[in-house]
Parts: structure tokens; sequence; C-alpha cells
């Protein structure tokens, strides 16, 4: 493999990862701030992609869809925060599982039944297709790229705003003791509703711009939202800095993995048992990785 | 994703009042994918199945229909329940070949038939074959075989990239590929199962040096494939099985599968006179337009009306006979079984157009001429 | 405590009659129904050792359901293929025999449930949750890019495997055999909750400091906890997988585990009939929902959700009665 290939796998792996960090910052943020387990994350994720779908197909425009993504995915958040999620604060980790899985079947079902069976279509706009020169003659995506610098400004926005706005102190004074700030009249419930819907706009901004380059359909949330609780576990629960970090190794991880493993195969084993091993294996990967963390950090590298 | 793990019974008993144990009838169960990710396929087989049944007015088949939910455990359930309370003598509609592979065997061992109107995997074609399973649509590799003789023959290709997910299905497709096709392999890739970011491939694919891609990627996989693939920049040929480019799929994919060559068994502008009626009566039936797996459906449901005119399915040889006989009007044409059951057919090459506002297929060259599978050599009945 | 005993033994009796009633009235699917019940019922029950007397909420139960599944799918495709395991140093033949075959998805799954746990337990809390799921997704995707074993297309097993004196082709005896082992599992759940080691495991549940304090190796009483726990599972993997003559990676997926969890909170947390309650009436519900139309997950997520928010405590917590004070 060349090193160009290999710089293009490295954006590739980048890419990936700051797409993930969009899901994780959200988990994290609202597990850290409210101590709650979501696992229909990854429906507000969906949520999202069939918002800038169906806005994208009626007006035509790829912004609209995302502001309708963005707008519907908070609403969405912040309905359920009120109706559902709010009476799950003082219970258990195991209520918040099994109410969240409960979300998760009605939002799957309900969105199927609003849009169909079949898949929706979304695009990435004119001006941001077909692929653009690099340094050094690496052809890339200029969507790929544009949704790397999204992911990193996104994360830079969201470390200002925890470190420099009143609603980050709150948050932040939230984190380390809840029943303090209810005490210094800070409107907690309000707090919380907002929080749970800025992370449920994360998820529905990273759901729209991936729904353009991939498929948008029902059940497309949770293989993200696994690879999301893998990224936070590596990165510290409540830690935006871990999930940054978390995001960006399991993206280079699973990506480099996937390439490089067969290769790393080949060179003892005949060329398709190397493949079939090599793709199981790196199917594994970030397990293993997450696994390694643990081992050595219980919880995670900044927790 | 989300489908809890025990059976429904989604129980749609269409059909007639005429109980089947009548003279003539024949009570069917339609094991099929009607809610979930992949539930668009099973709905396709079960309209064009319908279609058929109403068509030709059959007032003497009962039809039990239920939701697999693609869970293997549930369809093999499903079928306890068909063989065990509802007493079918046919059952049908199963689209993915591990179910299939789950419910077959044992219910053509129970003695009841088996009509295939999707998946067929190489074991039921070849030492697993059984004389009461009938395939009524491809056997898995056909496609694929194909695809590879299309590309190193009319297309014209010499050094060919391949992919496919790293699961049974996948590794058949490249196998049957390579059965066919004569030109050289400029790299072979398994992906991962339901992946959904394709830029490591694409940037492989690229460096390659290939002439021509295949790829088998159904269902969501393909969508983001191609996507990914057009605004990559990469403009080397893509080759694939229909499976990708089906009427559902291809309004997902948009304007970025246009010009791309897939093979199919069938097309909606293929020219008999079964499958002008058939194209027009499910637009009209169902307002859209159908798709390959309605067409196996429909060609299923035809298939068990002509044995149904023949002999009565109390009488399992004359009724296997008379469904071995495959005199029915197929929306493909020309349509005969092989000793293994499955199916001698021409495979067709299409090309992804735009009509309007919708994306379809038109038929630019035809792949293989009553072509049956390799397998058929193991089968012994 | 007494109104919850007249209800467990409400429900075991429900349990036998419902297919025996099936039997003499010539309904074999609803005996296959309970026997999935019965199974389900099983690998709750295993799960509530961990997840209600422990505290431990594993989001990764299937991983041991799934290895109980393909050491029955495994060990019956070498016997009816006739070709012999091979191990390297030495061959295994396969085998049709349910004894062994139970012996092995047993050893295999509590081998499993001592990796997963002994790292697993190293976190806690969500950490755990995590940590189990994603574990879970790593034996899944094993299984599907896994050739040898069918991959995704899974394994059929053209007979159900023997057991000596019985025909466990007719649907009443297999229900039978999966029956026992059930109130099996019971009585030793009852046993351990009752034993020091429950005790003790109760405890680390709510105060670890203090346990640990005492000189009680809370570490380690967890890990037997989760080892004992996944064996269970994994026997009742091995049954599901007699039950379908078939298994795949499917077993393995997290919706699975989450089901595990959702038939405990239906019935009842940290109850001993609970998972038995719960898995009783997510079948039932699933049979009937499913009738009503093509979207009854929906009706079904809706109705969790009410339990969880309106109904603590399940079926048996509604039935019976506040908790009172565990022992």
């Amino acid at each position: 493999m060349t090193l160009l290939l290999f710089l293009e796998q490295v954006l590739n792996g980048l890419q990936f990862g700051v797409m993930l960090f969009l899901m994780a910052a959200g988990l994290t943020l609202v597990f850290g701030v409210m101590g709650l387990i979501n696992l229909a994350h990854g429906s507000l994720y969906m949520i999202g992609a069939f918002a800038a779908a169906a806005t994208a197909a009626a007006t035509g425009s790829f912004l609209l869809g995302l502001a309708a993504a963005l707008a519907a995915a908070a609403a969405a958040g912040a309905i359920v925060e009120v109706a559902v999620i709010r009476r799950l604060y003082p219970r258990d980790h195991l209520d918040q599982v099994l109410a969240t899985f409960a979300l998760i079947l009605i939002f799957s079902e309900g969105t199927r039944w609003i849009f169909g069976s079949f898949p929706l279509f979304l695009d990435t706009p004119p001006w941001l297709s077909g692929p653009v020169t690099l340094p050094g003659g690496i052809q890339y995506p200029l969507y790929r790229l544009a949704l790397i610098g999204v992911g990193l400004a996104v994360a830079a926005g969201l470390f200002l705003l925890i470190a420099r706005t009143r609603l980050g102190i709150q948050i932040r004074a939230g984190e380390s003791d809840r029943e303090m700030i209810a005490a210094l009249g800070i409107d907690i419930s309000r707090l919380y509703t907002l929080v749970f819907a800025l992370g449920a706009a994360l998820a529905g901004l990273a759901g729209a711009l991936v729904g353009a380059i991939q498929s948008v359909q029902v059940g497309m949330g949770e293989p993200v939202l696994i690879l999301a609780f893998v990224v936070i576990v590596i990165g510290g629960i409540g830690s935006i800095k871990g999930a940054l970090v978390g995001a960006i190794l399991v993206g280079l991880t699973d990506t480099l993995g996937g390439v490089l493993l067969p290769l790393l195969f080949g060179v003892f084993l005949d060329p398709s048992a190397a493949m079939s091993i090599g793709s199981a294996l790196a199917s594994m990967s970030i397990y293993i990785l997450m696994a390694a963390v643990l081992v050595v950090k219980p919880q995670g590298l900044f927790g | 994703m989300i489908r809890p793990i025990l059976s429904a019974a989604a129980v749609a008993a269409l059909a007639t009042a005429a109980p089947a144990a009548e003279h003539g009838g024949v009570k069917v169960g339609m094991i099929t994918t009607l809610s979930g990710g992949g539930a668009g396929l099973g709905i396709d087989v079960r309209d064009g199945f319908q279609l058929a049944l109403k068509m030709a007015g059959a007032d003497n088949v009962e039809l039990v229909i239920e939701d697999d939910q693609r869970k293997p455990d549930v369809a093999v359930q499903l079928a306890d329940k068909m063989i065990q309370s509802e007493q079918v003598d046919v059952l049908t509609g199963i689209i993915w070949s591990n179910l299939a592979m789950a419910v077959v065997p044992a219910a053509v061992n129970q003695g009841k038939f088996y009509l295939s109107p999707n998946a067929g995997p190489s074991q039921l074609a070849g030492a697993g074959c059984h004389e009461n399973y009938f395939n009524v649509a491809w056997q898995n590799d056909t496609l694929h075989e194909a695809a590879g003789a299309y590309a190193s023959g009319d297309g014209g290709f010499s050094n060919t990239f391949i992919l496919a997910p790293n699961y049974p299905a996948g590794q058949d497709a490249l196998t049957g590929f390579k059965r066919t096709y004569e030109g050289e392999l400029a790299g072979e890739i398994f992906t991962q199962l339901g992946q959904t970011d394709y830029a490591a491939e694409i940037a492989q694919i690229r460096a390659s040096g290939a002439d021509s891609v295949f790829f088998f990627l159904p269902g969501g996989m393909g969508i983001s494939f191609m996507k990914q693939y057009a605004d990559s920049g990469v403009d080397i040929p893509l080759v694939g099985p229909a499976f990708s480019f089906d009427q559902g799929i291809l309004q997902a994919v948009g304007a970025a599968a246009l010009g791309v060559k897939n093979t199919s068994q069938w097309s909606k502008d293929l020219d008999n006179e079964a499958n002008v009626a058939f194209v027009a009566a499910f637009q009209e039936e169902y307002g859209r337009l159908p798709s390959l797996y309605a067409s196996q459906g429909y060609d299923t449901a035809n298939l068990l009306l002509s044995a149904m005119d023949k002999a009565d399915v109390g009488d399992m040889d004359a009724f296997r006979a008379a469904l071995k006989e495959a005199d029915f009007a197929s929306t493909r044409g020309d349509f005969a079984f092989a000793d293994n059951h499955h199916p001698i057919h021409d495979i067709y090459v299409r090309e992804v157009i735009q009509e309007g506002d919708v994306f379809t297929n038109k038929i630019v060259g035809t792949a293989l001429t009553d072509h049956s599978d390799v397998y058929g050599a193991d089968c012994q009945m | 405590m007494r109104r919850e005993t007249l209800l467990n033994a409400a429900i075991a009796l429900g349990l036998l009659a419902v297919p025996l009633w099936a039997w003499s009235a010539g309904e074999p699917f609803t005996i296959t129904l309970a026997t999935r019940a019965a199974i389900l019922a099983l690998a709750g029950v295993g799960l509530n050792l961990a997840l209600g007397l422990g505290g431990l909420v594993s989001l990764g139960h299937a991983a041991f359901f799934g290895v109980g599944g393909y050491a029955m799918g495994i060990l019956a495709h070498h016997a009816q293929t006739f070709a012999p395991l091979d191990l390297g140093l030495f061959t295994v033949a396969g085998t049709k025999s349910m004894p062994v075959i139970w012996l092995t998805a047993m050893v295999f799954s509590a081998l499993a449930a001592l990796a997963i746990g002994a790292l697993s337990l190293r976190t806690s809390g969500v950490y755990f949750i995590m940590i189990t799921l994603a574990f879970g997704q790593m034996f899944y995707y094993f299984a599907i890019s896994w050739p040898a074993y069918g991959g995704e297309d899974g394994l059929s097993i053209w007979v159900r495997n023997g057991f000596p004196g019985l025909n466990t082709l007719d649907p009443i005896q297999f229900f039978a055999i999966c029956y026992v082992l059930l109130m099996a599992a019971l009585v030793l759940s009852a046993v351990i909750a009752r034993s020091p080691f429950g005790l003790a495991l109760n405890a680390a549940r709510q105060v670890p400091q203090r346990v640990e304090t005492v000189g009680i190796p809370v570490y380690r009483v967890r890990l037997v906890a989760f080892v004992i726990s996944g064996t269970i599972t994994g026997l009742a993997g091995a049954l599901f997988a007699d039950l379908n003559r078939f298994v795949s990676p499917s077993m393995f997926s997290w919706q699975l585990s989450g089901e595990l969890i959702v038939f405990i909170i239906l019935g009842g947390t940290a109850r001993l009939f609970g998972p038995v309650a719960g898995a009783c009436l997510f079948v039932a519900l699933e049979h009937w929902l499913g009738g009503l139309s093509d979207y009854w997950h929906i009706y079904l997520g809706a109705l969790l959700l009410g339990v969880v928010l309106f109904a603590r405590g399940g079926l048996i917590g509604t039935l019976a009665g506040r908790e009172v004070a565990h022992d």
C-alpha cells in the first residue's frame, strides 16, 4: 500500500470518528448531567435523517433539510424528555434501559408507519459533491472534507459552550452536584430539557449529514448507537474530551483495521483465507480496543 | 431494526370462503418479511402473489400470510404452525436464504410442497435438493454468474475489482462471478455485513487500476455504496446483480445509479404478453411499478395455479409432476425446470435509466441464454 | 410473602396446564408457544440471578444464549454429517444426545461468562451495561463472519436431539423436558438467594463498601454469580436451538439481550418467578398484538413504557403487593 493511499484511509477514519463524536457527545452529555443512559439516542439520529430527506425532497434545499433535521430531532428530544425521560432520572439504570428500549420500538415502527418500508432519498448538495485534489495528489470527496470540518467546528463550539457560557457553567455544576444547583435557584427541569434537546439535535445533525452519503432507512440508528457506546466507554462517560478522543480512536481503528488486517494476514496465509479471517477480525477490532483500554483504565481514558 | 424475538402471528387470512379441503382447493401458507428493515421485498412478493390469484379469479386457493420479521427462529415457528395447526398443502414466501435453510428442509420432509419465490441457496439446488422443493426465482449464484459473463463478454472488461459482504451469500456471489468471468481480478474485498461507510473500499478501488467493479451489496448497503461511489469521483464502470437496482431501492439511490449495468432474469420492459399484462395490472392495483420480487411472487402463484388445473394436491405424485411441467406463462418469457427443480431461463443485462421523475431499468442485452445452475449435478432425487 | 408464594404456584401450574390442555385439544402449536415461553423464562431466570439479586445489569446475555445454541448446533452438525470435529491434537465425534449437549453448552457458556465477567466487573453501573453490550456485539460479529458453521445462514439440524427414554419430537414431551429444567433452575435460584453466598451478593448490590469491610471479596462474589447466571442462560440457548432445530447469529443479537431484561421487568425485578411471568406474558402479548396490526411494535413499546413508568414491580409486584423488605 502506498503512503498516499494510507493517508487517504487515515482521512476516512478521521471523518468516521468525527461523525461518531456528534453521536457520542449527546450521549455523554446526557449521562454526565442527568445520569441517564439513553438507548433511544439512535432513534434521534434516524429522525434527523428522515426529517432532512423529507424536507430536502419537498424543497430541494439541502440546507433547509439540515435545519429541519436539527429542529425535528431537538423537538423530538424535548417532547420525549418532558413526557417520559423526566420520570426516569430518579430511577435506576435498569428502568432507564427498559424505558428507552421501549422508545426505540415506538420510534422505529412509527417512522416506518409514516414513511413506509423503503429507504428514502437524500443526496449531497451540488456545491459539495464530487472530489477535490488535496496536496500530494489525493482525490478526496469534498463532502467528506466538509463533514470533517463541520464535526470539528461543532466540537469546538461545544467546548466553548461548556467552558464560556452560562449554560455551560450550569451543565458543569449539574455534573458535579445535582442537588446543589437546584438549591441555587436554577430551574433544573428547564436545564435538563435543554441539555437533552441539545444532545438530540447533535444526533439529528449527524443523522442528516451522514444520511446524504448513506441509506436513510428505519433502524439506521442502532449500529451507530452501539459504536457511540463503545466511544464513550473508551473516552470515559461524561467527558466531552473523552468522547472526542474515543471517537477518533474508534474511527481510525475501524477504518484502518478493515484495510490493514487482511493485508497483514496475507503475508502468511493464502489470499482468500486472509481476506475472510482478516475481515472477521477487523469487525471485532473496536471491541478488542475497548477491552484493552478497560484493562488498563476501567473508567475510560478521561473518566 | 428492533424486532422482538418472539413470534408474531400476523395473520392476514385472505381470499376465499371455500375451505381448502373441498374439491380441487389448495391451502397455501406464505411466510414472508412484512415488518422491519427488509419488509419491502416481502410486501412485493405478497402483492405479486395476490395479484395473480385475483387476476385468475381463483376462489379455490386459501392463503394464510404470516410475518417472519426476517428472523430464522420466528420463521421456523411459523412453519411449525402452518404445518401443525393450519395444515397447509403448500408453503411459500421466504425471502432470505438463511431463513429458507431453516425452514425448507424440515417442511419438505414433512410432505409439504415448498415453492421458493426468492431465495435459492446452493445447498437446496445440489446435494440437499428435494422432490417437493421448487424454486421459481433463481439459484443464488445465477445473477452473479450472469454478471461475470457480461463483464468479460459484452462488457469487454478484463480487470475487474470485486466486493461483497463477508457472509455466505456474499461469498457465493464472488464465487459465482468468478465462475463465468474470464479476465483478471484487480482486487477482491469482503466488507462487513450491514456496513454503511465504503470510503476505505472506494479508495482501494481507485488505487487498484481496475477497469470495472462488480459489487453485491443488497439493501441499504448498496444504496450507501453507490451514493459514496458517485461522490468520490471514481468513474470506473459498475456492474452488479439486480438486487441493488430493484424498483424500491433505485429511488433512494437517485442519479448515482444512472447508467449502471445490472443483471436480472426479469425487467418491466420485457416484451411478452404475460409481462405486459402483469406490469399494467400491478400498477393499476397498487399504484407503483412492480419490482423483480413482485414478478417472482406473481410467477409463483401462476405456477401453483397451473398445477392445480392438472392435478389434485391430494395426489402428491401427480401434483408434483404438474408443477415440474411449469406450464404457465412466466413474466420472464421462456421458463422450464431443470432436473433439480430450479429454473432454466435467460438472464438479461439492464441499464439504469430515468423516465420522468422515476428511476428504472431497461434491457440492453442478454448475458446468459437457457441458463441453469451448476449444482444440479449433485442433486439425486 | 404468602400472596407471592400462591401467585408463584399459580404461574407454575398455569404454564403446565396450558400445554396439557392444548395436548388434549390437539393444538400442537400452542404447546410450541408454551415451550418457547418456558425456554425464554429459563434464560431470564439465569439473567435474574445477576440482574435481580446482584444488581448487575447485563445487556450482553445474548452472548451466553448464543454460545449455548452453537454448542448444540456444532455438536449435532458433526453428528449428522458423521464428520468428527477436528481440534488439531485430537478429534471429537459429534453427538445427538441432549444431556451431553447441555453439559457442553453449560461449560462453554460458563467459560465465556468467566472471561466477559472478569473484564466487565472491573467496572460498574453504566460502564457495565455498555461493556456487556459491546462484548455481546463482538460475539455477534464473530458468528456472522466465521464461515465454518454457516456464518449468517446459521446451521440447520434435521432432527431434534434425543433424550434417553423420551421421544423429543413429540411437542409435549419436549415441553416436559424444558419445564423440568426451568423448575430445577428456579429451585436453584431460590436456594442460592437464601444461601450465605446469595445474601452476600444481595448485600453487595445494596452497600458494596460494607460487604468489602466485612472481608467478603465483592468482585469474586459477583464474578461467581455472573458465571452461574451465564451458565443457566447458556443451557436455555441449547434448548432454544433444539426447539427450532436451528441456530444462527441472531441468537447473539443485542435485541435479544434487551428482551431478556424486558421479561424480568415485565414480571417483576428480583422476584423469583418474575422472568417466568414476564416471558409468558411477552409470548402471549406478541401472539395477540401481532394479529392486530403490521405495526404492533408500537403497541408493545407503549405497553413496556407504561409498565416501567406506572406499574413498578411488574406483574408480580402489581398482583402480590409491594415487595417485602428483603430478608
